[in-house]
């Protein structure tokens, strides 16, 4: 709320701003407001203004020749459909609704920066007329240039990686957010089809039960998302933990051999083992034969038939792919427990047990809180496992959306993208994700002791 | 007293022998598909069959898997070649933008600054997969699909690899601010700072955040075939092993799968051996660092 607030001030008080420098301001200045770059240029400064001139320029063709058609359409996101023409056959292309959406926010984005450049081209006029009045010397373009390696050396570093993410996250991300609120799904494809905003429909028909709603389909794969990422998280925590301990006891020799064999697990690409060990628990596969051959069971056991089983395998094959991360992780923090911590309790007669609950767990858990909080949310979107072990099957006929049991949030989102090009669909799942990652992110982090009491542990 | 030692060390000795059993399960747990992929890829294609069997060990060791991957038949080579040529630039590239966003965000303060860390913590919460489709049609848009797939491939890897500063920040922290002041004082701009003070000081981050730049893409298959559909020329490895195991001809391809697999893994097993050191910094720094 004071965030808001403070944002409306800001606005204001750069309002008030822009009246002064009118207000205040000689013609060159005021003939800026319409010709950016005008008051630079009359006062000698050509790179500065010759700059916010082109800038204006390429808006203006940008606008006229590009933009302002895609703007004036996204309110409806296009009228003519692609049809064929009955006298003579031939096929009118109408409007894309795909494109006049994307280029639509494209042009809003740039007119924002547009706006923005306005504004510095403001304030360079007013720096002028303030440094003649008080016969202050503007710096030149060369000492200007020289700051970027310099002081400002920050905007050199952060241009491109702004950029980059700007184009490819930023924009696309804004475009998919739209898309959460049209009804660009498989009946409404561009270019042949066109689709428009429908609100919150999408939203609605997530949560509702019954008909087409996938409400059944949604809660059952949430459920089984967090009860996922909370075993992921915990379990691999707390083995890995256990092993680290174990390697770290005194008796125990050869200890870089053992860590090296869990690291090399590390270095071995996923999609090799992981697919190895799905076609391993496969109903044809070595675990199963070897069973059967040696008469321990019957018939091959549905690892990957039955939903619980297919669950519990996920669950286990995890922590083979989890413990080598948290054994490395728990062993630099381990040895940084004081000895004398120990040693003190061992006087007062406390066992391994007691020892491990009073003083390595809690060092353990506020040393480590925020990283088991951003795994957490990991293992909220972990992709590859569940699809490179199952694939999100079994599939249930009391699924919609082509969803298997094992299926995440997003797994199911990326089979929406690609198996039914429900985008629409895709994207609300996507927002959906999003609050709940954002959610439990922000209440956790506020209970985090290492968050609440840097010190505590000092 | 005596015999209250001697029970002690008794103790002591089936402490010790049980961890190590353990310690031995483990490894042969952790170690047993590993050993069957390699196993399998050396059995006989031609003597017994090459699709999955319900033994391990084969009855004819040969060749014939790996002879068939760099045979005329398959386009492993290139496929290798493709994987390797995508995540070499990958690395470079990923490498320099997260070392020109963790220094400004470390090093420099401006107005700003925490807005855009704000902003990169919003973005890092939505799932990578949602802006799939809209990355898909920018990338054709400059025609860097299908038969552009791997400089396209390369572009997205490295345009928002800006927002995994995290570990690097934190590494960067933890360099002297004094050492900034000191050179400053006798005249030295940000800029020379940077490439003669900050850089050289950084060689386990630099390594740390290459190492882990080159995996991801040499591992990485779904954007891969989703960016180069339907165009074979263009694949990564991953991609072809992920369509042998998983088409319903796969009983014919599993040794082969297996044979591949082996050398997928062979150079980023021994890259990461050597410089298991760094990896191992960054990954504790980073968990302690949040």
């Amino acid at each position: 709320m004071k965030k808001i607030a403070s944002f409306f001030k800001w606005i204001g008080k750069d309002l008030k701003d822009i009246g002064i420098t009118f207000g205040d301001g000689d013609w060159k200045t005021r003939i800026s407001y319409l010709i950016m770059g005008f008051g630079p240029l009359v006062r000698g400064y050509f790179a500065r203004g010759i700059a916010f001139l082109a800038l204006e320029v390429l808006y203006i063709l940008y606008m006229v020749s590009f933009g302002a058609d895609y703007l004036a359409k996204i309110s409806s996101l296009g009228t003519v459909e692609t049809h064929m023409d009955l006298t003579t056959f031939v096929t009118v292309y109408g409007d894309n609704s795909f494109l006049i959406l994307l280029y639509g926010v494209l042009s809003i984005i740039i007119t924002l920066a547009f706006i923005l450049a306005w504004r510095m081209n403001l304030r360079e006029n007013r720096n002028e007329e303030l440094a003649a009045r008080e016969n202050r010397k503007v710096p030149t373009v060369k000492e200007d240039l020289h700051q970027l390696l310099d002081n400002k050396f920050h905007v050199t570093l952060l241009a491109l990686p702004t950029l980059g993410i700007f184009t490819f996250m930023i924009v696309p991300i804004i475009f998919m957010v739209c898309v959460a609120f049209t009804n660009y799904d498989k009946q409404h494809q561009a270019p042949s089809n066109l689709f428009t905003w429908v609100g919150f429909e999408n939203f609605k028909k997530l949560v509702s039960f019954g008909g087409s709603g996938f409400g059944s389909t949604f809660f059952s794969i949430l459920g089984w998302t967090l009860v996922w990422a909370f075993f992921a998280t915990f379990l691999n925590y707390f083995l890995g933990m256990a092993v680290a301990i174990l390697i770290n006891k005194k008796c125990v020799k050869f200890k870089k051999l053992w860590r090296t064999i869990l690291v090399m697990t590390i270095a071995i690409p996923q999609f090799v083992s992981l697919l190895y060990v799905s076609k391993m628990f496969a109903p044809d596969g070595i675990i199963n034969s070897k069973l059967l051959e040696w008469g321990w069971i019957s018939q091959a056991l549905p690892f990957w038939k039955d939903p619980m089983w297919a669950r519990v395998t996920i669950i286990v094959i995890n922590c083979w792919v989890g413990i080598p991360y948290l054994m490395l992780i728990s062993t630099g923090i381990l040895m940084n427990i004081p000895e004398d911590l120990y040693e003190s309790a061992r006087i007062d007669g406390a066992n391994g047990w007691q020892m491990f609950r009073k003083i390595t767990l809690p060092y353990m858990l506020f040393v480590t809180g925020p990283y088991l909080l951003t795994q957490f949310t990991g293992n909220l979107n972990n992709f590859n496992i569940i699809y490179l072990l199952s694939g999100g099957a079994p599939q249930s006929i009391d699924m919609t959306g082509s969803a298997g049991k094992t299926d995440l949030l997003v797994t199911w989102l990326y089979k929406m993208t690609l198996d039914d090009t429900n985008y629409c669909m895709a994207a609300t799942i996507g927002i959906v994700v999003f609050l709940v990652t954002a959610g439990i992110s922000l209440v956790v982090y506020g209970l985090l002791p290492s968050v609440k009491d840097e010190e505590g542990f000092q | 007293m005596a015999k209250e030692k001697k029970l002690h060390k008794q103790h002591r000795t089936l402490d010790s022998v049980i961890s190590h059993a353990v310690l031995i399960l483990i490894s042969i747990v952790w170690l047993f598909p590993f050993i069957c992929i390699v196993l399998q890829s050396f059995r006989s294609y031609d003597t017994e069959i090459g699709g999955m069997v319900g033994y391990i060990i084969p009855k004819h060791f040969s060749l014939d898997s790996y002879a068939w991957l760099f045979s005329k038949d398959s386009q492993f080579v290139r496929w290798y070649l493709n994987t390797f040529i995508i995540a070499l630039f990958v690395a470079i590239g990923q490498t320099c933008m997260v070392l020109m966003v963790s220094y400004s965000l470390s090093r420099m303060r401006f107005k700003g600054r925490t807005l855009w860390m704000r902003i990169c913590l919003i973005l890092g919460m939505f799932p990578g997969f949602l802006t799939m489709i809209c990355l898909y049609f920018l990338l054709k848009q400059f025609g860097l699909t299908q038969q552009g797939a791997i400089p396209g491939l390369i572009l997205i890897g490295v345009a928002s690899s800006g927002m995994g500063y995290y570990v690097c920040k934190g590494f960067f922290d933890t360099i002297p601010k004094s050492l900034d002041e000191a050179a400053r004082i006798d005249g030295a701009s940000r800029a020379r700072i940077f490439f003669t003070l900050t850089i050289p000081l950084s060689k386990p981050i630099i390594i740390y955040t290459a190492l882990t730049a080159f995996m991801a893409p040499w591992c990485d298959y779904i954007f891969a075939s989703y960016v180069a559909f339907g165009y074979s020329d263009s694949y990564n490895v991953a991609v072809a092993l992920y369509r042998w195991v998983n088409t319903n001809d796969y009983q014919g391809y599993f040794t082969r799968f297996c044979a591949g697999g082996v050398l997928i893994a062979i150079p980023v097993t021994i890259l990461f051996m050597c410089l298991q050191k760094y990896y191992v910094e960054g990954v504790t720094g980073g968990a302690v660092k949040g």
